[in-house]
């Protein structure tokens, strides 16, 4: 199975990335699928980062994560997310074939971060199908 | 399943270098890596032991230029080849749009190779595919060890272990030295984007 993007449902996804995530002053945001493509991107630029080679690990590292709930009896873990000094890293899983990635600095609390991504998601999986 | 992104003109698609252990996945791609150098714009990812194995994979994207007025990027993976391993090589197989299955041609190999092909099957049947329908490529590695008196399995033991029903295209070819490495790639590249055009048709 492939999915094809054309013109308006990609631009309907980076509008939402822009006003309900960029906008909220996070760095990067990423919408990838499960096999480590890309989907969409956003990036305030500063700072660039290897895109490509983070979907793929961010892919891989979410799926074994998964396969290891379901090793000890979770269908999922809630949350997935890395801390760093300066940049962090969140996951969430927005259908079963897709993944948002968003990199964001200390100066945004994890909680509001998780809320925004949640309204995100939600109207995402609206234009992605469930 | 390849992503083709409409606004951008752009199709993503992921190959994935499979077979046993040692057999060479990896430096098939070190070697499109120095190859290419100049069309790679980021350095190529290895997730390794400290023992120099592949652990989870190898990444490496790159671009083919345009085909049909698309900009066709590959993503290139490995699968870490240990039978151990075989939760972290189900989980590369996601997604996958074609297979380079690479063999290991010496003679004391045989068993591995016949065994990882069976286990490329069994995992590309948790994603409900099978070796038929994914766009597959068969590379016969380490011919050079000929020169060296190493016994090596004849190509025709090697057709006949594991391309007797595939009948998938087959290189021999040494992806320390480079004879037939690139060939390799290309064939299953064009088998892809191939295979891509006909499900969207």
């Amino acid at each position: 199975m492939h999915y094809v993007f054309d013109r308006e449902h990609l631009t309907a996804i980076e509008d939402i990335l822009e006003r309900d995530l960029m906008d909220l002053g996070v760095h990067s945001v990423f919408l990838i699928d499960m096999a480590g493509n890309i989907v969409a991107t956003k990036e305030t630029g500063q700072g660039e980062h290897d895109i490509y080679s983070l979907a793929a690990l961010a892919a891989g590292n979410f799926g074994a994560v998964s396969t290891m709930a379901k090793l000890i009896g979770e269908e999922e873990f809630s949350l997935l997310f890395h801390r760093g000094k300066k940049e962090s890293i969140h996951f969430s899983k927005v259908t079963g074939d897709f993944l948002l990635i968003t990199i964001f600095g200390k100066e945004l609390s994890l909680g509001f971060l998780r809320l925004k991504v949640a309204e995100a998601t939600e109207k995402m999986v609206a234009i992605l199908g469930a | 399943m390849a992503i083709i992104n409409l606004k951008k003109g752009e199709v993503q698609a992921k190959i994935v270098y499979y077979g046993p252990g040692r057999g060479g996945k990896t430096t098939n791609l070190e070697y499109i890596y120095r190859k290419f150098h100049d069309r790679i714009k980021t350095e190529m990812v290895t997730i390794k032991t400290h023992g120099d194995r592949t652990l989870f994979f190898d990444f490496l994207p790159i671009e083919i230029g345009k085909i049909k007025g698309f900009d066709i990027r590959i993503q290139l993976y490995t699968v870490p080849g240990q039978v151990k391993y075989d939760a972290t090589r189900r989980l590369v197989l996601r997604g996958v749009d074609g297979v380079v299955f690479v063999a290991d041609s010496l003679a004391v190999r045989r068993k591995e190779n016949i065994l990882s092909l069976k286990n490329l099957a069994d995992n590309l049947a948790t994603y409900k595919k099978s070796l038929f329908d994914v766009p597959m490529v068969l590379q016969y590695n380490k011919r050079d060890l000929q020169e060296e008196g190493i016994p090596l399995l004849s190509l025709e033991a090697l057709e006949k272990d594991l391309n007797t029903r595939l009948k998938a295209p087959s290189f021999e070819a040494s992806a320390l030295k480079g004879p037939n490495v690139v060939q390799t790639m290309k064939r299953i590249i064009v088998m892809t984007i191939d295979s891509l055009r006909r499900d969207l048709t």
